[in-house]
């Protein structure tokens, strides 16, 4: 913000950087372009005085548009910028709060989605369900595939077919104002107490059956996952009995979190990452009696209209310097090892992103079946109606 | 003579065609596959499959609370957008000075020329507990909740709902003879006789179809309780987003839809039989 070159296009120093990356090969001539700004020189060229340049002209092999569907809070605006300075493809950015959300508007049909960004758990679904395409790894250089954990990765591969590329992985865990809350809950047992006692309607749950029922079914020492009947039942009673209680469900909860309004939320490691960054006494806890681990993934939906740009939008953010960059805007760990070495020791360090290993051992990667389940779906939709 | 009635019904045909056509296609058409849907089963990964079943229909206890929620909210909310909205228009048709009224029109329609979802998002951070409540405090109410509250949501609902309201009403009283009022006077009336013998029941056409017109809107509402009840004051077309874009249950959603439809053609009935019989005007057909 202080930058006072940030209103230039671009910096003499900055301009001899991306020629020598470009000279090295580090970056395509496309990157060149944009990152110099001569391509949108030559875009805006193009767009005022067509006739100049042929159709073919640069900008015009990508299209001019991608429509990308995510999670709110997720990318630094600024890559994104980036990126369309890059190639001259605007992106249009969808926020969705869940996966069902995702998959209720992809079953639909027609949703016009270039690329979107599911959950581990939702993959193999997808591809039964055909809606996802197999990806063409040739058109993704900078992803590398010896260099993300199986762990997280495995997920992108059924049948021997490559899906999808991670782009990060985090936990679900619930944040607290340390302020209004001094009691430190640590479990979700002690999150359904608080939120019933001391932090009547300040509590906010997502809008998400997962993480939602997870909290309660985790509450009551059941898994996260859990599809039984008996065990949703019970599950499904506890938050009904909380919901006067509650702030609001939502999936976006930073603004209730900001607001002052609310003391306690669900919450993804890197939305606590950035509500601590502004407000200090904002704690992230990985609830003691379970929670979810998961990683998310950039899919490309069949049928999508913008197939090129959405290889290059997806390569764009395969590059690790890309994101180590977004991961400290967003406060989500990459899962590429190439990143991992990148990224400054301010995320390596950080207990949020990179949780102690034993706080993690009772967390669980979501099941598959709880993307379908018709209980789980009757249970949210009934919860939230009650 | 026969020529020309035959070419009139001609063109009668062809103008009324492209309006007949969207009414089958937009609204015939996808009311029957949304009847079809509600007798059909759950497919197993969400969505429709075929089949014959009432067990949605049977079901719909399970939104009672929704249901409730709409037909408490709906004619609260209509009934206090009327509460604001009958003065303003009294006001900008009978005293407002006619080298202001255009202007002042203008103010009342110029919210609607940004999108309702942007305004409604203002609301989130003027009700929020950074807005507001801060002032309160400020001043020494301390801990006033207003966002995520079903008054908020009232309050949401005549904020947006307000020129739906005011226009047919303003209409009707704009439309009244000045000289019957002054003829009221005259005869002796009070200011308040004259305005509840002569421009109340005169202005009724305006209240009806005002009414109407938000009352309808309101019972598929659902921005408004989402944005400013967080989720926790639920209306019916919460319950219908929820089951088709979440919970993936089509033909459930789809017997909540019929449910809704015929609940509102019995009301909407009732009252205009209401209204035309105790209105010898009824229902301004102008404004319909």
């Amino acid at each position: 913000m202080s930058n006072n070159n940030n209103d230039k296009p671009i910096t003499a120093t900055k301009f001899m950087k991306e020629f020598h990356r470009y000279q090295k090969g580090s970056i395509s001539r496309r990157q060149f372009l944009g990152a110099t700004g001569l391509g949108t020189a030559m875009a805006v060229m193009a767009t005022a005085m067509p006739a100049l340049l042929p159709r073919t002209a640069f900008a015009g092999e990508l299209g001019d548009r991608l429509v990308f569907s995510t999670w709110p809070n997720y990318h630094d605006q600024a890559n994104v910028d980036q990126f369309t300075k890059a190639t001259g493809v605007n992106v249009h950015i969808n926020a969705f709060g869940s996966n069902e959300e995702m998959l209720a508007k992809l079953q639909a049909g027609g949703t016009g989605w270039d690329v979107f960004v599911p959950t581990n758990y939702t993959i193999e679904e997808y591809v039964k369900l055909d809606l996802i395409q197999e990806l063409d790894l040739s058109k993704l250089p900078n992803y590398d595939a010896g260099s993300n954990n199986p762990k997280f990765a495995g997920p992108a591969t059924v049948n021997g077919k490559v899906y999808a590329v991670p782009k990060n992985w985090g936990t679900t865990g619930f944040i607290v104002n340390s302020k209004k809350i001094t009691s430190g809950p640590t479990s979700w047992k002690d999150f359904f107490d608080v939120t019933m006692n001391a932090g009547s309607g300040h509590t906010i749950l997502h809008d998400y059956q997962l993480t939602t029922i997870g909290a309660a079914l985790c509450a009551l020492g059941h898994s996260f996952n859990s599809v039984d009947a008996k065990e949703l039942a019970a599950a499904e009673a506890l938050l009904i009995e909380s919901k006067p209680h509650l702030f609001a469900i939502t999936s976006d909860y930073q603004p209730g979190m900001r607001s002052g309004d609310g003391w306690m939320s669900i919450c993804w490691n890197g939305d606590a990452t950035q509500l601590k960054r502004d407000i200090p006494e904002m704690e992230y806890v990985v609830a003691t009696d379970g929670g979810e681990i998961w990683t998310d993934f950039y899919c490309i939906p069949k049928g999508a209209p913008h197939l090129e740009a959405a290889y290059a939008f997806i390569n764009n953010f395969q590059d690790p310097a890309v994101q180590v960059s977004d991961a400290q805007v967003h406060g989500y760990a990459p899962t590429d090892a190439r990143a991992l070495a990148l990224q400054p020791k301010s995320l390596s360090s950080d207990p949020i992103l990179h949780p102690a290993a034993e706080l993690m051992s009772g967390l669980e990667f979501g099941a598959a079946q709880t993307l379908t389940d018709p209980i789980r779906a009757e249970v949210m939709a009934s919860f939230k109606s009650a | 003579m026969k020529q020309q009635s035959k070419s009139n019904r001609w063109l009668t045909a062809a103008l009324l065609t492209p309006t007949g056509l969207w009414f089958a296609f937009m609204l015939v058409l996808p009311l029957i596959v949304i009847l079809v849907f509600s007798f059909g089963e759950r497919a197993a990964v969400g969505g429709y499959a075929g089949g014959f079943t009432l067990e949605h229909y049977a079901n719909l206890g399970a939104r009672l609370k929704a249901f409730s929620n709409t037909l408490t909210y709906a004619p609260i909310g209509t009934f206090l957008s009327l509460l604001v909205a009958y003065p303003l228009a009294y006001y900008l048709a009978i005293k407002v000075n006619r080298r202001y009224k255009l202007m002042l029109l203008v103010l009342v329609i110029v919210p609607f020329w940004t999108s309702l979802l942007i305004r409604t998002y203002a609301w989130i951070y003027l009700l929020g507990g950074k807005g507001i409540p801060s002032i309160l405090d400020w001043i020494g109410i301390e801990d006033v909740r207003l966002i995520n509250t079903p008054g908020a949501v009232l309050m949401g609902i005549v904020y947006g709902y307000l020129p739906l309201m005011v226009f047919p009403i303003y209409v009707s009283l704009d439309k009244l003879n000045k000289s019957y009022l002054e003829a009221s006077s005259d005869l002796g009336a009070s200011p308040y006789k004259t305005f509840m013998q002569v421009t109340l029941p005169l202005s009724m056409p305006g209240v009806a179809t005002g009414c109407m017109l938000v009352f309808i809107l309101l019972m598929g509402e659902f921005l408004i309780p989402a944005f400013l009840g967080g989720g926790k004051v639920f209306f019916i077309g919460n319950a219908l987003v929820d089951l088709f874009l979440q919970s993936r249950n089509w033909p459930f959603g789809s017997a909540i839809s019929i449910t809704l439809v015929v609940i509102m053609l019995i009301t909407v009935s009732l009252y205009m039989r209401m209204t035309l019989r105790n209105s010898k005007t009824g229902v301004d057909e102008s404004l319909m």
